[in-house]
């Protein structure tokens, strides 16, 4: 049995026969096994300073290539460190794959030292996940985990190893197939729902495209581009799907939503069908959905079965891969809907309500001036990957979107700290792009130990700090809905940390800025920086907020342009 | 709310059952009861489960247990097709008039000691229910049931049912990864 192989060495195979090429990762005592063939590995491993940063930039590496990132962690706090980024990628359908190590299988459930029963922890959160106690099984379950989360509707799976398993030898036997009883990745779409849809198009007066995230993962903005084009109908793009259609593009609304624009809140509320599109109908969308769409009949087509009626009934649900259905669908469309007086309508909401804002009184720096400015000189050629709160939504409502895959962000589990490692990652995945992290100053704070890693990597991203020295959103919540009392809200960051101090620390070029006259050329200055990491320490005004809002819990109908203004809906004809 | 009989074919692997009770509690899916056992291939596990939901709650039952990838396929059993029945072993302090309330129900003896007997009866949930309501005034020291099991009525089997098992090559394994 010349031709054995320890578990860790068919592991570290295994990850390159599924095409591995870069992994984010942090050894410990469990996980050590595997950890002495990948230093010999062709495998590039990157090695974090927080298994949390190796997950949220397995992300940011998945939604820039497409392709699953990968995470590795020992057992016990490595493994619980992963379980945020695996609850977000679960939520954001990413398909990521995550390594743990799991102490010796005699000693599992007998609390043994860095044990943690992370396949128990994860299963609420992974697409799949395994725990592998025999070595000839690794090849198996590797391979199963790449294919289980990169098909169908994305998603993370923990593949967890215990010890004695990487430790023993093996015959290293890369699977011909894969054969799961239990997983099916849909077939081409039935024809007469296509044909159903294509009527309910053709009948329809006032249609509005609904796209999701689930457009950027079946990688099918050109199909959707075509489709939309050839029914002449409205586009609205949630918050995940952002880039899937040109933001500059004539039939483009905006993001619904929340913090969405009048005129696509607007569209969906007036809607008599709703083409759906790879999105839910998730609660920061509809508002309180007994009143959301109310005379809208809706085509809802996913590729998971279990969001097609979920939330909101449906009037013709397609199972299947976006980009077959949107092309089985582009030649059944025979009939144009006649949507003149639609357009009619909605083009004036636009001009009248565009997300806009206002510059603070006192002089002091616009927040969103910031990140449209970052936006206008980058260009939509960069990746822009926002944190979570004001600054992201900001970052959604004045950056101009015209790619898919240039906006990342941590949409339904909404992590704060998810942009720097989302962000180190998908300059890995896409290193001649300009990669900048939109975050705020409290979200900052959570992960920017990764800019270490960053800088000696030589992963320069740029990360513009939207410093309001407080946690924003929250504050917004409490200036609106809790009378001002500012309980535990206040960061004090422009006093501590010293964010330019603290980036030099870490080995990047620390860059500050709180003059409205200074904002272009300190962005230039940052975009003139290719060999290290740059920071920016954007010293905002603090009060400035997030408009337009519909308030947790209430209706679409009544959104908020500013505070206390409700749009003027006599002047409007829907 | 209305009660549904799923029959649920698994991998009979470790984990599963955890898998299947995190979904119903996740998700806020009311059990009524679960019972679990081997099939005639020793690769698959059943469970039958019966659920108390309303029909579009129904639709995400089966929905998301399909999505569990060691679910290979979930069916509801209606009752006018199907044969469904617990078991109930009951304890209860001995009594002559035992034996004759017991026969009407088809059920039987199955241990007797000094002061009490254990009767064991199969039947449906309800009349199983009826049966314990009458044996109360006896004293019913313990009792204890299987939960539901069901098989649908005919030739046919759950597994003639199941789709056929994709097979996928990995000589793409890189590729398609997108």
């Amino acid at each position: 049995m010349s031709n054995q192989i320890t578990g860790a060495q068919s592991l570290v195979k295994s990850l390159e026969a599924a095409g591995v090429d870069v992994m984010f990762g942090l050894p410990g005592g469990a996980i050590l096994p595997a950890y002495d063939p990948i230093y010999d590995s062709k495998i590039r491993h990157i090695l974090v300073r927080h298994e949390q940063g190796a997950g949220h930039a397995a992300e940011g590496y998945a939604q820039v290539t497409g392709r699953a990132g990968v995470c590795i962690a020992t057992s016990g706090p490595g493994a619980t460190n992963l379980v945020t980024p695996l609850a977000d990628a679960a939520m954001d359908s990413v398909p990521v794959v995550a390594i743990t190590g799991q102490v010796p299988g005699p000693a599992i459930g007998t609390d043994a030292f860095q044990e943690a029963d992370i396949r128990g922890i994860t299963m609420p959160f992974t697409k799949h996940n395994f725990l592998v106690t025999d070595a000839d099984e690794i090849p198996n379950a590797v391979a199963q985990a790449f294919h289980i989360a990169t098909t169908g509707r994305p998603g993370p799976v923990l593949v967890d190893i215990a010890k004695d398993a990487l430790q023993k030898m093996t015959d290293f036997k890369w699977p011909k197939e894969i054969k799961l009883a239990g997983y099916r990745i849909p077939g081409e779409p039935a024809a007469q729902s296509i044909a159903d849809a294509a009527q309910l198009i053709a009948e329809s007066k006032k249609p509005v495209f609904y796209i999701g995230g689930g457009l950027i993962k079946a990688n099918a903005s050109a199909e959707l581009k075509e489709l939309v084009e050839k029914v002449g109908a409205p586009v609205v793009t949630t918050l995940m799907a952002l880039g899937a259609f040109p933001d500059s593009h004539r039939q483009h609304l905006g993001m619904p939503g929340m913090h969405g624009s009048v005129s696509a809140v607007t569209a969906l509320q007036k809607a008599d069908l709703l083409i759906t599109l790879g999105a839910r109908f998730d609660d920061r969308v509809t508002g309180k959905l007994s009143s959301f769409a109310p005379k809208a009949r809706v085509i809802h087509v996913d590729i998971d079965p279990a969001e097609i009626g979920k939330n909101r009934s449906v009037d013709v649900p397609i199972n299947g891969d976006l980009k077959a259905v949107i092309k089985a669908l582009i030649p059944a469309i025979k009939q144009k809907p006649d949507t003149a007086a639609w357009w009619n309508a909605l083009d004036k909401l636009k001009a009248t309500y565009p997300v806009g804002y206002d510059k603070p009184a006192d002089g002091s720096l616009a927040p969103q001036y910031v990140i449209e400015r970052i936006g206008q000189i980058s260009g939509s050629d960069s990746i822009y990957v926002a944190g979570v709160g004001q600054h992201q939504m900001w970052a959604s409502q004045f950056i101009n979107y015209e790619k898919p895959r240039t906006w990342l962000n941590s949409g339904g589990a909404g992590t704060m700290g998810y942009a720097v490692p989302a962000a180190m990652g998908a300059k890995v995945g896409a290193p001649d792009t300009t990669v900048w992290a939109i975050d705020g100053d409290g979200c900052f704070q959570m992960t920017n130990q990764e800019l270490v890693t960053c800088a000696l990597n030589n992963i320069p991203i740029k990360v513009a700090i939207i410093n309001n020295e407080s946690l924003g959103m929250v504050r917004q919540w409490q200036t609106l809905f809790y009378k001002g009392r500012y309980s535990n809200t206040d960061l004090n960051s422009k006093i501590v940390p010293d964010f330019v101090k603290l980036s030099d620390a870490m080995g990047c070029v620390g860059l500050r800025c709180e003059d409205p006259s200074d904002v272009d050329a300190t962005i230039e200055k940052a975009m003139s920086i290719d060999d290290q990491p740059v920071v920016i320490d954007f010293r905002v005004n603090r009060d400035s907020m997030v408009w337009p809002m519909v308030a947790a819990g209430t209706s679409n109908d009544d959104i908020m342009v500013a505070r206390e203004t409700a749009p003027d809906w006599d002047s409007q004809e829907l | 709310m209305a009660k549904h009989t799923l029959a649920v074919l698994v991998d009979n692997s470790s984990g599963v059952l955890a898998r299947v009770a995190s979904l119903f509690a996740r998700r806020a899916f009311n059990i009524d009861s679960l019972a679990v056992g081997p099939t005639e291939d020793p690769t698959i596990s059943r469970m039958t489960i019966v659920v108390n939901v309303e029909g579009h709650a129904l639709e995400q039952v089966i929905r998301q247990l399909d999505k569990l990838i060691n679910v290979i396929h979930v069916s509801e059993i209606k009752p006018v097709k199907s044969t469904q029945a617990e078991l109930v072993l009951v304890k209860v302090k001995t009594n002559p008039r035992i034996e004759s309330i017991i026969s009407k129900f088809g059920a039987k003896i199955v241990d007797q000691s000094d002061n009490a007997v254990i009767i064991e009866s199969t039947n449906s949930v309800s009349l199983n229910e009826e049966l314990l309501a009458s044996l109360k005034e006896f004293g019913v020291i313990e009792f204890v049931q299987s939960g539901v099991v069901a098989l649908s009525h005919g030739s046919g089997s759950l597994a003639d049912q199941t789709l056929d098992i994709q097979s996928i090559s990995t000589d793409r394994q890189a590729d398609y990864q997108n």
